[in-house]
């Protein structure tokens, strides 16, 4: 599934539940979903990219 | 009422108290009494144990006079967030779902300060469930901001840095599940400590988000926290006093990307001020980066709202209507979100552990202020910060939540006020939680030493 789709689906239940303030939380949940699965640290079980696990060097 | 710089300190009184100098009941009298007056207007307490505080001052006094010493802590009156059990009282958390709760035992933090002698003068406001940062969604009504009562005091333990800042308490014990005790402590001018995650029980205290969740002290001074802190921790692993030390040689990382690019003026003045009399005084500091400081929100967001979510799901079904209507609606967005954005969320917060940790290699902290903007409005959905209008949930977790993804130890420290007198905190954030308090008294004492980092508003 994906975060639209989550969305899509998460907003019609909320209304469904006479919950419509509801939204604009499902709404930010949807952009914090996709940048999470966006980001550098996630698994591809191809194996064709590289978990961040080793953090870059800071200072 | 005392500035946040004059305000007395736990340790002084305490040592007056042993001393026969006052009588602890005295103390307590004085709180009680400020209690009456000002708290009709600042709405910091929920529950005010005033026969009970006044029984336990005796008894500490008594106990003095037939030669029992508990320690520092002997008689104090302090107050507790109405969110950690004290036995026989309710614990409503600030909510109507609580209203039939009676605790059947104390806290185990409850249970430790009582043993070490403090008088508990009532149980303080809080943002319900403390899900908010600025008590204004209260079964109880909102807390209103001792120096200026359109404002918030933070959150979401509001009420117990009111209680403080107004005297009626000497120090208070809060939670901290996203910055609930350092943001209050910043805006109204006290020392506010989050120590090491685990290092002080959450027995007996209503979670909020079970992997998050910290407890500590809100006090005048550094002394008065860690004094605190001592009592409360499992293994505190402090010896001896806190000393102030010299600043020389201090090596203090500032993490600029992110944490310092949205910050209101005033506060950035007096972050600039402190950083500028901390170099002078022999410290080094040195810009350091948290590679994904991007994620804090998301990671924060995705893992607080479905652990609250999870901790609630049956009253969410069974009383929706007793929970403040914005409350209910963050807890009922958790219900939706998906295991594996959990458990990328999960990830996410190992990635971000490491990071800070690498940061603090080789440093004896991290700098960085503890809230972005001033006390807020009350009734203000957003602030305008660096030209920005942004929402006020985000704006006041965005310098403190990262440390309770990580863990690490974090302590507000005033630093300054805008001019027209709202306190500004600076954060330390250091590895482990003794040498942090160390490090936070040599800062206290640089920061008050001189004049105080006032700036133009």
């Amino acid at each position: 599934m994906t975060p639209e789709d989550w969305r899509q689906s998460a907003r019609a239940d909320a209304e469904r539940r006479g919950l419509p303030d509801l939204q604009a939380m499902l709404d930010t949940l949807a952009r914090t979903a996709s940048a999470l699965r966006a980001a550098d640290w996630n698994d591809d079980a191809s194996g064709a990219a590289t978990p961040a696990s080793d953090p870059p060097p800071v200072g | 009422m005392s500035t946040p710089a004059e305000l007395p300190s736990l340790i002084d009184l305490g040592r007056a108290i042993r001393a026969r100098e006052t009588s602890s009941e005295a103390a307590t009298e004085r709180c009680l009494a400020v209690i009456r007056d000002r708290d009709p207007s600042i709405n910091a307490f929920i529950l005010v144990t005033a026969d009970a505080a006044l029984e336990a001052a005796r008894l500490a006094d008594r106990e003095l006079r037939a030669g029992r010493d508990r320690g520092l802590l002997h008689g104090v009156p302090i107050s507790i967030k109405d969110i950690l059990d004290i036995a026989g009282l309710r614990t409503t958390a600030a909510s109507h779902v609580r209203r039939e709760h009676v605790a059947a035992r104390d806290a185990t933090v409850v249970a430790r300060l009582r043993e070490a002698g403090v008088v508990m003068v009532g149980k303080t406001n809080l943002h319900e469930f403390a899900l908010g940062t600025t008590n204004e969604e209260s079964a109880y009504g909102p807390v209103h901001h001792p120096l200026d009562a359109t404002r918030s005091p933070g959150g979401s333990s509001g009420g117990s840095a009111a209680s403080v800042l107004a005297g009626m308490a000497y120090a208070s014990i809060g939670t901290d599940t996203g910055g609930s005790i350092r943001i209050p402590s910043a805006a109204c001018g006290l020392v506010g400590l989050k120590p090491r995650f685990r290092e002080v029980p959450t027995q007996g205290v209503v979670p909020l988000s079970a992997s998050l969740d910290h407890v500590g002290p809100l006090a005048a001074t550094v002394a008065d926290a860690a004094a605190i802190f001592r009592t409360i921790a499992d293994a505190p692993a402090i010896e001896g006093p806190l000393a102030p030390g010299s600043a020389r040689g201090m090596r203090l990382g500032v993490p600029r990307r992110y944490f310092l690019d949205l910050l209101d003026d005033d506060v950035a003045r007096a972050f600039d001020a402190t950083c500028a009399r901390l170099t002078a005084a022999g410290a080094v500091l040195d810009d350091v980066v948290i590679p994904h400081a991007r994620d804090i929100a998301a990671i924060y967001l995705q893992v607080a709202l479905t652990e609250a979510a999870a901790f609630h799901s049956k009253t969410l079904d069974s009383r929706p209507g007793d929970y403040t209507p914005t409350v209910r609606v963050r807890l009922e967005a958790g219900r939706y979100v998906l295991a594996q954005d959990y458990l990328r969320a999960l990830r996410g917060r190992d990635v971000l552990r490491s990071e800070v940790s690498a940061a603090l290699d080789g440093r004896d902290g991290l700098l960085l202020p503890s809230l972005a903007v001033p006390a807020t409005p009350l009734g203000a959905a957003t602030m305008r910060v660096s030209g920005v209008d942004e929402p006020v949930r985000n704006v006041t977790l965005r310098l403190t939540q990262l440390f309770n993804i990580t863990g690490h130890p974090a302590i507000s420290i005033p630093c300054g006020a805008t001019g027209n007198g709202l306190p500004i905190g600076a954060q330390l954030v250091g590895s482990a939680t003794a040498p942090l308090l160390q490090s936070a008294a040599t800062l206290e004492a640089h920061i008050r030493g001189g004049t105080a980092a006032t700036t133009t508003a």
